[in-house]
């Protein structure tokens, strides 16, 4: 045990301060900021749903929960259930057997809801694009509020992306 | 006498005849008649060959099979002893049947079924003849795979759930099932797991798969070799180092070209750091599961502290096509190697102080001792690879046993054991992550020896119908990549085989007997590939 303190003690806090600037603010867009405010007042919950990614956005969001970013002292926080989610956090192309899964969870998520492609899977296609197999873009399937690109996008981006939503105008 | 001469001569006694011809130095295509297709491999069961890998095509046409009925080919891939055998076996379009060798090698089920719902071809007394990857994204009577099927398809507007699909039943007093998935509760991958329980007592577990099949097999076809190996980085984004190289080793023993040295020691580096990343990950995820906290988040430090250096070294913070045909996009400088040694020099510091305050900690002993066994018989009967495979007693490592540039010239230490529970694989993954750091040390001191030179062979176009196997070991374990090229540099055929193929099945025992609340952490101690799996 003694080991175990002596360790978390010389780690330290390795906790980092993540600032937004406001182009990258004007980038995300002011009237989404807008709508962000009036609904959720400054907390979100996000239910992650993959739809057919390579599982390497899926990494990157767990690294969002690592002590660097530590996502969760701003507030967001990740659900298990669409029923308690403010956001929806969609990776990957729709596949098409996964395209009712993802409208059900989109019925499932109660109004006002948000949705964020992540990836460039989600946001155009990616390699992946549209086929027999795969419907593309997740706005193919459902509406999409907010594209996040990169393959992956890193945690540092994600968080930004995130955090523009909820500040306060 | 290799082993190979023993078994010719014995399939020559039973009377399946085999023309042989070498791929590589340690692959040779073995062709013999699709009627022997299932007692060459219950020959092989006996020989103790492991299964590897399945999977089927259509030939190229040649000029003069004009007007001749068009054909399939069918493969399977064994392995002994390092040495591998590509079985091949040509079958006729308009009555694509052959034996199963699933009745043989349960390892061939799930990947048979994927060739029967891609290709349209019937594998005679296979024991599951449920579809397996087609849902009901197409008809039963389409093939993607087949040459007249557009890679657009038919799709319906939206494609409805397969409900129809038979899981096992349970009866009894007191035994309820639960379902779970596609959707999870946590960050992960979709897919469905049906269980039947008694009380908290798991007694079946059956996976359902192929939620993210993203036509990867079909939309290779066309591609140049640039393209698919950004493809292959895609498989399953966690190995993109691995598949990435797999897929270019394929492509460059198709067209011969020979990659620089320095490209593949660099190769090495990225594979090995690749590896550690996904090991200490998967170890803070473990203790997670386990609700031991402290673990998770040094685990999780440690992974990021490695994603950001390789984002500040080589521009991507998992090296995402950073493995391109013919060699490499970055260098290794003598500045670089410099940072990536006293990364290795904080990491064994860090994990000198972590690892006994995990040791010693009782109540992560309680939860992760006996959890989850999966006992070597199993593990050996399924093919089970990689870390999996190696905490099970399945000695075998593609880097030590069938050793390719750059592990031919080093030496490559396994990591071992035999115990075959959730702890098994704990540790075994964290010998590993101290081999790896080994590995790329000898790597580095390699590299300083060489002059600076070419990190990307030149390109030559290979010939319209040349094909090739890329086997190497990603941190999952053995990745099988096969690659045939059509007219004009590009690709004909691509079929990846993730080890996830083989492990998932295995999940499905080493959960039994176990309770409903271990399932997470067993399945975290497996940590297979959605993605890899569906394709």
């Amino acid at each position: 045990m003694l080991r175990l303190f002596q360790k978390i003690f010389t780690t330290g806090v390795v906790t980092e301060n993540v600032k937004v600037y406001d182009e990258e603010l004007e980038a995300i867009g002011v009237e989404i900021k807008r709508y962000i405010d009036q609904n959720f007042a400054g907390s979100l919950a996000i239910r992650q749903v993959d739809a057919g990614s390579c599982n390497g956005c899926e990494l990157e969001i767990h690294a969002l929960s690592n002590p660097f970013y530590d996502v969760e002292r701003f507030g967001i926080h990740f659900v298990a259930s669409p029923r308690h989610a403010d956001v929806l956090l969609v990776t990957g192309v729709v596949s098409r057997a996964m395209q009712t899964a993802l409208l059900r969870t989109y019925d499932a998520t109660p109004n006002p809801k948000w949705v964020i492609a992540m990836g460039d899977c989600a946001s155009c296609g990616g390699e992946f694009g549209v086929s027999y197999a795969s419907c593309g873009a997740v706005n193919n399937v459902i509406p999409v509020d907010m594209t996040i690109t990169g393959c992956p996008p890193t945690p540092l981006v994600l968080l930004k992306s995130l955090l523009a939503l909820m500040q306060k105008k | 006498m290799s082993w190979k001469t023993a078994f010719l001569s014995n399939l020559d006694e039973v009377g399946i005849f085999v023309k042989s011809e070498s791929i590589s130095p340690l692959v040779e295509l073995w062709e013999i008649d699709d009627r022997h297709w299932q007692n060459f491999a219950k020959m092989a069961f006996e020989f103790k060959l492991r299964w590897a890998a399945g999977f089927a095509e259509n030939p190229p046409q040649s000029p003069f099979q004009k007007g001749e009925e068009k054909q399939f080919y069918v493969h399977a891939c064994f392995e002994k002893s390092g040495d591998y055998i590509l079985l091949r076996a040509t079958i006729n379009f308009s009555k694509p049947e052959i034996p199963s060798q699933a009745t043989v090698y349960a390892a061939a089920n799930r990947s048979e079924r994927h060739t029967h719902d891609m290709f349209g071809i019937t594998f005679l007394n296979h024991p599951d003849p449920r579809c397996w990857t087609r849902h009901k994204v197409w008809k039963k009577s389409d093939h993607p795979l087949r040459h007249d099927f557009p890679v657009q398809g038919f799709p319906a507007d939206i494609t409805p759930p397969d409900t129809d699909y038979h899981f096992v039943q349970s009866h009894g007093v007191g035994v309820y099932e639960i379902p779970v998935g596609p959707v999870h509760a946590g960050i992960i991958e979709p897919g469905h797991f049906r269980f039947q329980a008694v009380g908290e007592l798991i007694l079946n577990l059956e996976e359902r798969l192929g939620y993210v099949h993203k036509g990867t097999e079909k939309i290779a076809e066309g591609r140049t070799p640039e393209g698919l190996a950004k493809l292959a980085g895609r498989v399953s984004g966690d190995t993109c180092v691995s598949h990435a190289w797999a897929a270019c080793m394929a492509m460059e023993q198709a067209a011969g070209v020979e990659t620089p040295k320095r490209a593949a020691l660099i190769r090495g580096i990225f594979a090995e750091r690749e590896r550690i990343a996904n090991h200490l990950g998967d170890l803070g995820a473990i203790c997670n599961d386990v609700a031991f906290a402290f673990a998770f988040m040094q685990f999780m430090r440690l992974k990021e502290l490695l994603c950001r250096s390789n984002y500040e070294l080589f521009g991507h913070r998992f090296l995402m096509d950073k493995i391109i045909v013919g060699g490499v996009a970055v260098d290794v400088t003598e500045t670089t190697s410099h940072v990536l040694l006293s990364d290795i020099e904080q990491l064994r510091t860090e994990l000198a102080s972590l690892m006994p305050a995990i040791d010693l900690n009782s109540s992560l002993e309680d939860r992760l001792y006996t959890a989850g066994y999966l006992s070597p018989e199993t593990a050996a009967h399924f093919g089970t690879l990689g870390f999996v495979g190696r905490a099970s007693g399945q000695d075998f490592d593609v880097r030590r046993d069938a050793p390719y540039a750059p592990y031919d010239s080093v030496k490559v230490k396994v990591a071992f054991e035999d115990q075959g529970d959730i702890a098994s694989r704990f540790w075994v993954r964290y010998k590993e992550i101290n081999a790896s750091l080994k590995l790329i040390e000898q790597f580095i001191e390699q590299l300083a020896q060489l002059p600076e030179g070419d990190l990307v062979a030149t390109w030559k176009t290979p010939e319209t119908g040349s094909y090739g196997l890329g086997i190497v070991d990603g941190w999952r374990g053995e990745i099988i990549s096969y690659v045939r090229f059509g007219e004009n540099n590009t690709i004909a055929r691509f079929y990846p085989r993730d080890p996830s193929q083989l492990n998932w099945e295995a999940l499905e025992k080493a959960v039994l007997n176990n309770i409903v609340p271990d399932f997470p952490v067993c399945n975290k101690s497996f940590n297979c590939s959605y993605s890899g799996n569906d394709l």
